[in-house]
């Protein structure tokens, strides 16, 4: 009985056409029908959870966006299961067909659902509240008042007026508002409020494709990349600046600014007070000389975690932080092969950091070193060096040396922090008679057959830095803005139709009677009931009572004994 | 420059979380043999019921009008309870009311608990796990409690103050960690938006995972007692109908979906300020939004046909199994770029 009053929109429909599983003959009445089917809330349901169960993946298996390097090494230990999974795109999970799959059905689903219900929507806003139904009794709640002759002849009251007043009273809480049968003697009012609940969802399902649309546009125009930053050092902001760069698919070179940014200092504070943190970092401050171009001024700005730095149409981040050890290697001839701090990189939170040294420029025969940098080192009893604080309080280099074809020279792209040791002689480890190297700074250390020799000179931070630009993270922002407000709307706003009747009485009084209807979810139905009889008989100065309004839809004792909240719920079913 | 960390108040708030843990066991106690006692009460209540019985059947049939189907599909007599949750029998439930009394006292000494921790470092309470289940536990005890004021919902207390009991213990044993301050990548004001709407919610979705389970259990009895069976959960008398329990879930829900929705924008907004990017995928990224959109699956399953029910209900628990799994199995044991678990 609820349900035939609600307007047509895709709530309705689509449960039961789904319902209707025949498609007509032909083509076009096929494709209809998949439409149909595609745009229906069932469809939405199943592609949601759908995309619930895909998202997953991406959480159990290392992904190639967030670390290539980790999923190449994931394969490799995998050999088996590593291919199979690769070629399910599970590396991949947020870039794989399948899950791209589910996500653009489903916003072509919402767009073939949005649509037909905005339609709906924008025609319900303009049209007149719906026809007065014959008998209002049959309300979820309803009511009755009385207006006696008396008061009716004060006020000189028709059915007419009366409901011309009930109307201000309902317009003025909120109602849009129309009377029916003016003039005659049994005159009714026809109330709606609450389409701003369906406009919330509206706006909420769009701002969902305003978002998706947003994301796209900055995976196509946007970029990022990283540069490590010795202390001293400065940073360009052109293709070749960069240690590592992503580019969106529509990225060209010239939306990159040439601004400049120079680490003139980097201080680090870490937990000295507490026992039980000793030594937790407690702060990064990255001090900054940037400079928006060749020859604009210099600026100083400081650079922390969680607070960028905008500069050129890009936002740069601290993501990370080291020690870079400065260490000059001679090569076998006593010339100077490489000079310089090289970045160690941290894997603890003692700052306990792998380190990889190349001198390509070593003669007769290139040197390659790999090993530990410790900050503050220590030995335990079975003479393993370890580092026991992340300051740098007995800084010191354990490393092993190489020599050999460091495999640089034929132009392939080489990662600085890996050595590959397959071409290369091992002159110390220590395994080997040679043992390790072990250098505190200031020290040098001859290496074996007089290959060389290597000094740890003295010791410097770094600073990691990603660097973004994404053109649509404003309309992103703006979007999710909107979704959650339209969310607010769309769930805490009851839509209500409500309508007054009034006629004259045998002995002169006016009788009014309302009733009320909610459309969806509406718990305070009965209150809102309440409410409007307590206002409406103010208006006329009638006693409100109590009973009415809920006597007749009353539940009996045994089955509730309250009124109040209880009856509207029901109508949920009718969704 | 900020303050050093308190640890005698640090201490302090440790004795009182200890404290608070011992009065909701007992809370939990009395919730339980509220249950059992209350089986008996209904039983005389019952004969009361059944002779109004009669009457009511003649109301029914008169007013008509209410949605036939919820009507005749429950059988009025072995319910006890309705949308209302108001249960109208006026038999004092002794054990019940001192259930609440100690759940009162529990969330004082809990509050008080949870706000020296953040006096004795000088910040939010919620920068690690131990703080994070003890301050949302506490959430879950304030929500349940700010509910009773409003609906009867005693019926849960046993499963609401048990949960908190839980996450207390989890906390104390599972993630004990003494007062500190918080490492750089937490230092952001983003922590207290994101992270309390976060608590908040996931406190919301606690009490509706609690009312989903009785749900179904109370589904499966009606059916069983529609059926001419025996009465097997006769606990379940004191619980509203499956109907009212779904709604009332879905209400809640709904405010708790809201606050997810907030979670995940801010959430993002923050990822923006620190990492440089709004989205990337990070593990507890996906497990968020695998959690929105299990209970957006919800909020449609509640308007398709042939989903509102029981599948709505399992949908809801499903949602709060993946809230349990970010929270412990994602934090502890997947890495990402939210490894801030402090364990
Ligand atoms: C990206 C996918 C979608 C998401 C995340 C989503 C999310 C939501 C959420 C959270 C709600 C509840 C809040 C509200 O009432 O506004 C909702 C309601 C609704 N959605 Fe969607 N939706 C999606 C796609 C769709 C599609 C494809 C359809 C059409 C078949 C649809 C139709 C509806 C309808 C009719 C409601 C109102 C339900 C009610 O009145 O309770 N949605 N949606």
């Amino acid at each position: 009985m609820v349900k035939q009053d609600i307007a047509p929109g895709v709530k309705g429909t689509a449960g039961s056409k789904a319902d209707v599983a025949v498609p007509a003959l032909g083509f076009v009445g096929t494709l209809r029908w998949a439409w149909t089917q595609l745009t229906s809330m069932r469809t939405a349901l199943f592609l949601l959870l759908l995309l619930a169960v895909a998202a997953v993946p991406g959480s159990l298996f290392p992904q190639r966006s967030a670390n290539p390097a980790v999923v190449t090494q994931y394969i490799e230990e995998h050999p088996d299961t590593g291919p199979v999974l690769d070629w399910f795109q599970l590396f991949d999970v947020y870039s794989s067909v399948w899950f791209s799959a589910i996500y653009l059905l489903l916003f072509i689903s919402l767009i073939g659902c949005v649509i037909p219900r905005a339609r709906a929507h924008f025609r319900a806003a303009r049209s007149t509240p719906p026809r007065t139904p014959k008998r209002l009794s049959r309300l979820p709640v309803h009511g009755t008042l009385e207006i006696p002759a008396a008061e009716v002849q004060d006020a000189d009251l028709t059915p007419s007026s009366a409901a011309g007043q009930a109307a201000a009273v309902l317009k003025k809480r909120g109602y849009r508002v129309d009377v029916r049968g003016v003039g005659t003697d049994e005159a009714s009012v026809g109330a709606e409020r609450g389409l701003a609940k369906e406009l919330g969802n509206l706006v909420f399902h769009i701002s969902l494709i305003g978002v998706l649309v947003a994301v796209a546009i900055g995976g196509l125009f946007g970029y990022n990349g990283q540069k490590v930053i010795v202390e001293g050092d400065s940073f360009v902001n052109t293709l070749i600046g960069y240690d590592s760069f992503n580019p969106g698919s529509n990225f060209s070179d010239d939306q990159l600014e040439p601004y400049s940014i120079r680490l003139d200092s980097f201080d680090v504070r870490f937990d000295r007070e507490q026992e039980s943190h000793y030594g937790q970092p407690l702060d990064f401050t990255a001090n900054l000389t940037t400079q928006d171009g060749p020859g604009a001024p210099e600026e100083q700005q400081v650079l922390k975690v969680n607070a960028p730095v905008t500069i050129g149409g890009t936002s740069v981040y601290l993501v990370g932080n080291g020690y870079a050890p400065i260490v000059t290697v001679r090569d076998g001839e006593g010339d100077i092969a490489s000079q310089g701090p090289v970045v160690a990189v941290p894997s603890d939170g003692l700052y306990t950091s792998l380190i990889v040294i190349k001198a390509p420029d070593a003669q007769p025969d290139q040197l390659g070193f790999v090993g530990f940098f410790l900050p503050t080192a220590f030995v335990d009893e079975d003479g393993v060096s370890f580092s026991r604080d992340p300051d740098p309080f007995n800084p010191q280099l354990n490393l092993n040396s190489y020599y050999g074809d460091l495999g640089l020279d034929d132009g392939t792209p080489e990662n600085v922090y890996v050595l590959d040791t397959e071409n290369l002689t091992e002159l110390n480890s220590r395994n080997n008679d040679d043992g390790g190297i072990v250098l505190a700074v200031g020290q040098t250390y001859d290496l074996p057959e007089g290959k060389g020799s290597i000094t740890f000179d003295g010791l410097q931070r770094y600073i990691a830095l990603d660097i973004h630009h994404d053109p649509a993270k404003a309309a992103a922002f703006v979007f999710a803005t909107l979704a959650l407000l339209g969310l607010g709307a769309s769930l805490f706003i009851a839509r209500r139709r409500l309508w007054v009747k009034t006629s004259r009485r045998d002995d002169g009084g006016i009788r009014v009677e309302y009733g009320l209807l909610a459309r969806g979810e509406d718990h305070r139905l009965a209150d809102e009931g309440l409410r409007v009889r307590k206002l409406l008989a103010d208006r006329w100065s009638v006693p409100s009572g109590t009973g009415d309004n809920t006597e007749d839809n009353r539940v009996p004792e045994a089955v509730s004994s309250a009124g109040g909240t209880g009856q509207s719920q029901h109508n949920t079913k009718d969704n | 420059m900020p303050q050093p960390v308190n640890a005698e108040l640090g201490q302090v708030s440790e004795l009182l979380m200890l404290l608070a843990s011992i009065a909701y066991v007992v809370a939990f106690v009395f919730f339980v043999l509220d249950l059992v006692k209350s089986s008996k009460t209904i039983s005389a209540v019952e004969s009361r019921l059944a002779s109004e019985q009669a009457a009511s059947a003649r109301t029914l049939a008169h007013v008509g009008g209410r949605d036939p189907g919820s009507t005749a599909a429950r059988p009025a007599a072995p319910v006890t309870a309705d949308d209302s949750m108001d249960y109208g029998s006026g038999a004092r439930r002794g054990s019940a009311r001192i259930a609440v009394a100690l759940t009162v006292l529990a969330a004082l000494i809990h509050g008080a608990a949870v706000v020296s921790r953040a006096f004795a470092a000088h910040r939010v309470p919620w920068g690690n796990m131990y703080e994070f289940c003890t301050t949302g536990a506490f959430l879950v005890a304030v929500i349940f409690l700010i509910t009773l004021t409003r609906k009867d919902l005693r019926f849960i207390g046993s499963f609401v103050v048990g949960l908190v009991v839980i996450m207390l213990c989890a906390a104390t044993v599972g993630f004990p960690t003494p007062v500190s301050r918080l490492i750089p990548a937490l230092q952001s004001y983003w922590l207290v938006v994101h992270v309390s709407i976060a608590v908040a919610s996931s406190a919301l979705f606690t009490i509706t995972f609690a009312m989903s389970v009785l749900q179904l259990l109370q589904t499966s009895r009606e059916a069983k007692l529609l059926a001419g069976k025996t009465d097997t959960a006769r606990f379940l008398r004191l619980v509203p109908s499956a109907l009212s329990l779904e709604n009332l879930s879905y209400r809640l829900n709904a405010i708790a979906f809201i606050g997810w929705t907030f979670t995940l924008i801010a959430g993002a907004i923050w990822a923006e300020q620190a990492w440089g990017r709004y989205w990337g995928w990070d593990t507890k990224e996906v497990w968020t939004f695998v959690i929105w959109t299990v209970y957006a699956g919800y909020l449609h399953a509640r308007a398709t046909r042939g989903w509102t029910g029981t599948r709505a209900a399992w949908l809801s628990i499903v949602g709060y199994l993946c809230i349990v799994f970010n929270f412990t199995i994602v934090n502890m044991y997947f890495s990402g770029l939210h490894s801030y678990a402090g364990v």
